[in-house]
C-alpha cells in the first residue's frame, strides 16, 4: 500500500503549496490524479517519490511510515518508487548516453554486472533502437528522451511507479507507446501506479480509478499558484 | 526585401565577429605558445648563465648582443625575463589549479550540501574575502622563509574564494534539477551525486576560471616579490626584476623595468583573450548567435 496521509507540503512554511492531501493507492492499481495546472500536484509527486519532506503529514509505504526523505531516505524505500517527469529534457543528465541514463540506477546502487542484459531488455520494452542507446540527449527527441527516462525508473524493479505528466510533452503515438510499456511492466510485476496529468480522457482510460485534486485536498483553500524549483 | 537584407546584415556582422574571434584566439595563443615554449626550451637548451655578472657591461641600453639590455650588475636581461617568466608562469599555473581545486571542492561541497553547512561554509568564505587578499598573502608568506613554494600557497590560499562562490551558485541552481531528482530517487548516494552529476556540469565554469586565474597570480606573485616577500632577490621573477630596477628608471634607464613589466602584460592579455573566446564558446546563446 501506498499511502499519504494528510500531507501538506510546499516550499515555504507561510504558503504551501500541498494543504491536507491524503491519497491510497493499492498494490497493483493504477490511480490517476487529474488537476488543473498549478495545483501542486507535481509537489505531491514528488513528496509520494520520496524527494521532497513534507511539512506534515506522512508517507506510508507498504506499512512503513517514511520518516526520512531525499538522500536521509534509506535506499531500499528511495528505490521502491520510479518515477518519471513531465520535461525528459530536464530528467535527462545532458552528458550522459541513454544507456547509461538508463543504467545510472544500477551503477548507483552497485548492480554492475547486471547493466548490459538489463538495458538490452528495457530498450526492447520502452521501444528504444540499439543506435539511440549510443547517442546524447542533445541528439534524440523528446518522444525518445522520455522512453530512456523511463527506462530508468524502471530498471531497478520499483513496486511504485509515479509518473508526473509523462505524456503531456508527447504526441499521441508515443503517448500510446510509454502509457502501454507501463502497463506491460504492472502486469508483470504487480507495481501500483499514481499517474498525475491533467488529461481525464487519458488517465481515465489508462487508470482504474480516477481522482480529482478538489477531492485529494478537503477543503479548497485559496492557494498561490507556484510552480516547483 | 527588408528582411532579407537584415538577414544579410546579421549574417555578415556574424562572420565579421567570428574572423575578430579567430584573430584574437589565434594571436592569444601564438603568445602564449610562444611564452610557454621559451619558458620550456630556453633554460635548459641556451647554456648562457642568467647570473653572470659582467660588471664592465652594466646598464647597456638595447643592443644586437643584448636585444633587452642589461641589468645594473651587467646581467642580460632578455635571458633574465625569460627566467622570470619561467618563475612567475610556475608560481601563477600552480597556485591558480590549487586555488581552483580548493575552490571547487568548497563550493560544491556547500553547494552540494545545503543547509546549514552551505551557511558556515559561505559566511567563512565572506569572511575572508573581506580582507583585502594581498594583505592576506603578506601574512602566509612571513610565515615561511622566502622561497616558490611558501608564495605559491600564499597565492593559493587567498585566490580560492571566488571560485568557492562560482561553484556553490552553479552547484545550487542544478541541485534542484530534475535529472538530480531522478539520480536521487535511483538510490544515488550524496557523494555519488556530487561526483557523476554536478561536478562534471561545473567544470568548464571551474576551468575558466582557473584559467583567468593564472595571470592574476602571476600579479600576485610579482606584487609579494617587489614588496620583497615573495622570492628571494637572487631568484629571477617578474617582479624581482622590476624591484630589483627601481633605481635605475629614476636615473633614465627604462628598460630593466620595460620589459619585465611587457612580460608580465602580455601573458595576462593573452590569457584574457583566450578566456574570452572560451566564454564564448561554452555559452550557447553567445553560440546560436555566432552560427548566424
Amino acid at each position: 500500500m501506498l499511502e499519504l496521509r494528510d500531507v501538506t507540503a510546499g516550499y515555504d512554511r507561510r504558503a504551501p503549496v500541498v494543504r491536507n492531501a491524503t491519497l491510497t493507492v493499492a498494490p497493483g492499481e493504477a490511480v490517476g490524479l487529474l488537476g488543473p495546472s498549478g495545483c501542486g500536484k507535481s509537489t505531491l509527486a514528488r513528496v509520494t517519490a520520496l524527494l521532497h519532506r513534507p511539512d506534515s503529514g506522512h508517507v506510508v509505504l507498504d506499512g512503513a511510515p517514511v520518516h526520512r526523505y531525499r538522500h536521509r531516505a534509506p535506499r531500499a524505500q528511495r528505490t521502491a518508487v520510479g518515477v518519471v517527469f513531465q520535461q525528459p529534457r530536464l530528467s535527462a543528465d545532458p552528458r550522459l548516453r541513454l544507456t547509461d541514463l538508463i543504467a545510472e540506477p544500477l551503477r548507483a546502487t552497485g548492480r554492475r554486472s547486471s547493466v548490459p542484459e538489463r538495458v538490452a531488455e528495457l530498450a526492447g520494452t520502452v521501444g528504444l533502437t540499439p543506435d539511440l542507446l549510443t547517442r546524447r540527449p542533445h541528439e534524440v527527441s523528446d518522444g525518445q528522451l522520455q522512453r530512456a527516462c523511463l527506462a530508468r525508473a524502471l530498471v531497478l524493479r520499483p513496486r511504485w511507479l509515479v509518473c508526473d505528466e509523462m505524456t503531456a510533452m508527447l504526441d499521441a503515438s508515443t503517448t500510446a507507446a510509454l502509457v502501454r510499456a507501463v502497463e506491460d511492466y504492472r502486469t508483470a510485476t504487480g507495481a501500483g501506479l499514481l499517474a498525475v496529468g491533467h488529461d481525464r480522457l487519458l488517465l481515465n482510460r489508462w487508470c482504474d480509478r480516477t481522482v480529482h485534486w478538489d477531492t485529494v485536498t478537503p477543503k479548497r483553500a485559496p492557494m498561490p499558484v507556484r510552480t516547483p524549483g | 526585401m527588408a528582411d532579407v537584407t537584415a538577414v544579410t546584415a546579421s549574417r555578415t556582422h556574424g562572420a565579421a565577429r567570428r574572423s575578430t574571434h579567430t584573430l584574437r584566439l589565434r594571436v592569444s595563443a601564438a603568445l602564449i605558445a610562444v611564452a610557454v615554449l621559451a619558458v620550456l626550451l630556453v633554460p635548459p637548451l641556451v647554456r648562457l648563465d642568467q647570473q653572470a655578472v659582467d660588471l664592465a657591461a652594466e646598464l647597456l641600453p638595447p643592443s644586437p648582443t643584448h636585444p633587452f639590455g642589461t641589468d645594473d650588475m651587467g646581467r642580460d636581461l632578455l635571458l633574465r625575463c625569460v627566467h622570470g617568466l619561467r618563475v612567475s608562469l610556475l608560481v601563477g599555473v600552480v597556485a591558480a589549479f590549487t586555488a581552483t581545486l580548493i575552490g571547487t571542492a568548497v563550493g560544491a561541497t556547500a553547494g552540494a550540501l545545503g543547509g546549514w553547512a552551505d551557511r558556515m561554509v559561505m559566511r567563512m568564505v565572506d569572511t575572508l574575502s573581506s580582507v583585502p587578499h594581498l594583505l592576506l598573502g603578506i601574512f602566509v608568506v612571513a610565515m615561511f622563509r622566502p622561497g616558490v613554494w611558501p608564495v605559491v600557497v600564499s597565492v593559493a590560499l587567498t585566490h580560492w574564494l571566488s571560485t568557492a562562490r562560482i561553484v556553490r551558485a552553479e552547484v545550487l541552481s542544478l541541485r534542484s534539477r530534475p535529472y538530480i531528482d531522478a539520480a536521487v530517487s535511483g538510490g544515488a548516494s550524496r557523494w555519488r551525486v556530487t561526483v557523476r552529476h554536478l561536478l562534471p556540469a561545473v567544470l568548464p565554469q571551474a576551468g575558466l576560471a582557473a584559467v583567468l586565474m593564472v595571470p592574476h597570480a602571476m600579479w600576485h606573485e610579482s606584487a609579494l616579490s617587489f614588496l620583497g616577500l615573495g622570492l628571494p632577490t637572487h631568484t629571477a621573477s617578474l617582479g624581482t626584476l622590476i624591484q630589483d630596477a627601481r633605481g635605475s628608471l629614476l636615473a633614465g634607464q627604462w628598460w630593466p623595468t620595460l620589459f619585465p613589466g611587457l612580460f608580465l602584460i602580455i601573458p595576462t592579455l593573452a590569457v584574457a583573450g583566450l578566456a574570452g573566446v572560451w566564454r564564448e564558446r561554452i555559452n550557447p546563446r553567445r553560440r546560436s548567435e555566432l552560427m548566424l
